[in-house]
């Protein structure tokens, strides 16, 4: 099926969606506790109307929670949902504008696929009820399955039935638990592409829950990064990569390398010096988000260049250290490099046909200033570290 | 991957494969094998023993000879045809009230019950630690005329309207239709609340979230989802009640009169004292016909969804 088919059929779902059209949902103070143990922290978030907006954090993390309380499955401890400036924090679930394709797709055992899309759209008396539901099984590329029983389908047919069910329905926030964890990587690329153009065309808020973090920064238009029930951070993809604000975004979210350093003569106008391990090096003043003296100085792998020792490093950071380790990957290859007192940093080259390292070849580690972050010294280095699920952007 | 698809030597391997081919398709008629000798020497063998019995003439005295004659059948539905649909009729009544009484039971030890589930289900199958025909005695005394439950009926004026439906006999409980469909009512309704239970509490609740997320309100939810998905305990419930009803002659004996007279009970009067042999089984052949077809007919209109 081409692109060109995909937006005819849905272009017959852009009608405005029923109510509440252009209205943010907001997350106020949002509290959700089990017995002794908070799973959604105090959380605070705006998502603008017509935006797609990631949830990006590990397993058990609270993004389920966080949905299934703005669906109305599950009552908020404390906090608001407002949507627009109505507050739907109490309103039962039949009642709001918000659909969810579930974690574990949910679909009705009973009922054949096209009955089980047809759904919602029969609760509300809408008309043309099977045009409608042709156009939503067309759009997830399962025309030919209309007659079919969930149990007749693989998990990535049902999990594409489940989005449809939602999708038909127009609503002005939808949320999607999880919808492309069963596909394999072909189909779920396609379905990003897909999913983001539906969103695009149609104008409904998407809140995408994800693990990966891949999906997230192709999809979103803001990312929120989760850990244990609050927000870490929140940007569009970008930033998010470039400025990470504590380790655990650091980490989660790609790779990062962190030194513990120090500032010494005071921050500047623009570059700040500080020492690692007795050596100076520097950082964009404004890219600082620590109050304290301390802080871990933060760098991408990509954006690391190992040289032979003795190369000119005018305005740089550098630092000298050994190649323990290096993976050849086609298209870039990954170094660990030990410094002196024993801290290995990893570092992405591109493939640019320069001669390669080998293990044990002394080298120098260099970066351009601009490009470090410094972070709050008593957070946790390895926060986030190895819970990623694609091995890190930078890869 | 040619090279590797030769590999297996297809000439040495074919006379074993093909005997263990052989041996798998008979395991499962083995398996099957005890159970079928159980049904051939209890159930097909007591049948045509039946059957011959029904068509048979004669007395218990100069012995009886197989005729092949269906006027056993004919004298004996023309004779019983009353108890024959009474027996139904109480049948089919105390099947609804099992269903409407036990429906809401078995939803609530299956959803609303949290811990107490275990607790409930073991009163729900208490009862069978006494036996059937002491619990259905009991009954006697709770039906009894000055008893509270019939003091009761009569003060809310329940009475009244029992006797004008005439399922009572001078505002006397025990003795009466009522009593009888009481009595069906509650020796089976753990038939239907145990299969009940055991549909409703596989029903995955997500799927209610999942209805409640799509504007179902929670009865709508109930209709098209908890329902069609409790369908299979329904048919189960309903017949695991009404078929053992139907044949029963305990209830009438013991809180019925003469005219509350049950099929079971001609039955049972025919083969132990009036020794009928032929009549007796003509009686019990009809009965067991009439139900397998009516199960017949329930179960495909319940298997196309009908019943939903
Ligand atoms: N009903 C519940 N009772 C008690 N604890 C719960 C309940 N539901 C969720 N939790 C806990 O709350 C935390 C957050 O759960 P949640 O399902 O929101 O995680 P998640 O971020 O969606 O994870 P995943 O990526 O694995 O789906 C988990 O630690 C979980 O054990
Ligand atoms: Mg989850």
């Amino acid at each position: 099926m081409t692109v060109a088919d995909l937006s005819v059929s849905a272009s017959g779902l852009s009608a405005p969606p029923a109510q509440a059209a252009g209205a943010d949902l907001r997350l106020v103070a949002l509290t959700k506790r089990f017995g002794e143990f908070t799973a959604v922290d105090d959380l605070h978030l705006t998502i603008p109307a017509g935006s797609f907006f990631a949830l990006l954090g590990p397993s058990g993390c609270g993004k389920t929670t966080t949905l299934r309380m703005v669906a109305g499955l599950e009552e908020p401890t404390l906090g608001q949902i407002l949507l627009g400036e109505a507050d739907i924090s109490a309103t039962k679930p039949y009642r709001r504008p918000v659909n969810t394709v579930f974690q574990n797709y949910a679909l009705f055992p009973h009922l054949d696929i096209a009955e089980n899309v047809a759904f919602g759209l029969r609760r509300r008396g809408v008309k043309d009820v099977s045009a409608k539901v042709n156009d939503a099984l067309e759009l997830v590329q399962l025309g030919g399955y209309a007659k079919r029983k969930p149990a007749q389908l693989s998990g990535g047919q049902q999990q594409r039935v489940a989005l449809a069910r939602a999708l038909v329905n127009q609503p002005s926030v939808l949320l999607l638990d999880e919808p492309l964890g069963a596909l394999d990587l072909k189909l779920r690329r396609q379905m990003q592409i897909e999913l983001k153009r539906i969103q695009t065309e149609v104008g409904l808020t998407f809140v995408h829950v994800t693990h990966d973090q891949e999906e997230a920064m192709t999809m979103a238009d803001t990312i929120a990064v989760m850990n244990a029930g609050h927000i870490e951070q929140m940007g569009d993809p970008t930033t998010l990569y470039e400025r990470p604000a504590t380790t655990f975004a650091a980490n989660f979210l790609g790779q990062s390398n962190l030194l513990a350093a120090r500032i010494s003569g005071g921050r500047g106008a623009q570059l700040t010096s500080v020492v690692v391990q007795g050596r100076r090096l520097a950082l964009p003043t404004e890219r600082i988000s620590s109050a304290g003296e301390d802080l871990w100085l933060g760098v991408r792998p990509e954006k690391l260049l190992v040289l032979p020792a003795g190369e000119d490093l005018a305005g740089r950071n550098s630092l000298e250290g050994t190649v323990t380790d290096a993976s050849f990957m086609g298209v870039s290859t990954h170094y660990l490099v030990r410094m002196p007192w024993g801290q290995e940093l990893t570092v992405v080259q591109q493939n640019d046909g320069s001669a390669p390292l080998r293990t044990g070849d002394h080298v120098v580690v260099a970066w351009d200033p601009v490009h470090s972050f410094g972070l709050d010294a008593t957070q946790d280095a390895h926060a986030g570290e190895d819970i990623g699920d694609t091995g890190g952007a930078g890869s | 991957m040619s090279a590797l698809a030769h590999v297996p030597s297809r000439s040495s391997g074919s006379a074993t494969s093909s005997g263990r081919v052989g041996r798998r398709r008979a395991t499962p008629y083995l398996l099957l094998l005890p159970g079928m000798a159980w049904l051939v020497v209890f159930f097909a063998v007591p049948m045509a023993f039946l059957a011959s019995q029904s068509l048979q003439q004669g007395n218990i005295e100069t012995g009886y000879v197989l005729t092949w004659d269906w006027q056993n059948y004919v004298s004996a539905f023309g004779n019983y045809w009353p108890q024959f649909s009474r027996s139904l009729y109480y049948a089919g009544v105390a099947t609804v009230l099992t269903f409407l009484i036990g429906y809401p039971l078995a939803y609530a030890i299956a959803f609303k019950s949290g811990r107490w589930k275990n607790v409930l289900l073991v009163m729900v199958i208490a009862p069978f630690f006494t036996s059937f025909l002491i619990r259905t005695l009991a009954w006697q005394t709770i039906l009894t005329t000055n008893g509270w439950v019939v003091r009761f009926l009569r003060d809310v004026g329940l009475m009244h309207l029992f006797q004008l439906a005439h399922l009572v006999n001078n505002n006397v409980v025990l003795g009466s239709q009522l009593a009888v469909i009481t009595g069906l009512t509650y020796n089976f309704i753990p038939f239907m609340v145990l299969p009940l239970y055991a549909s409703l509490e596989r029903i995955d609740i997500r799927l209610l979230e999942a209805a409640g997320d799509l504007y179902a309100k929670p009865w709508t939810g109930f209709r098209k989802v908890t329902l069609p998905l409790s369908m299979p305990g329904v048919v189960a419930g309903t017949l695991l009640t009404f078929i053992p009803a139907a044949g029963d002659y305990i209830n009438s004996t013991l809180l019925g009169n003469p005219d509350t007279t049950m099929i079971g009970q001609v039955i049972d009067a025919q083969f132990l004292r009036v020794l009928d042999y032929p009549t007796a089984a003509a009686l019990s052949f009809t009965l067991m016909v009439t139900i397998v077809v009516m199960v017949m007919v329930y179960v495909r209109r319940a298997g196309t969804e009908e019943l939903v």
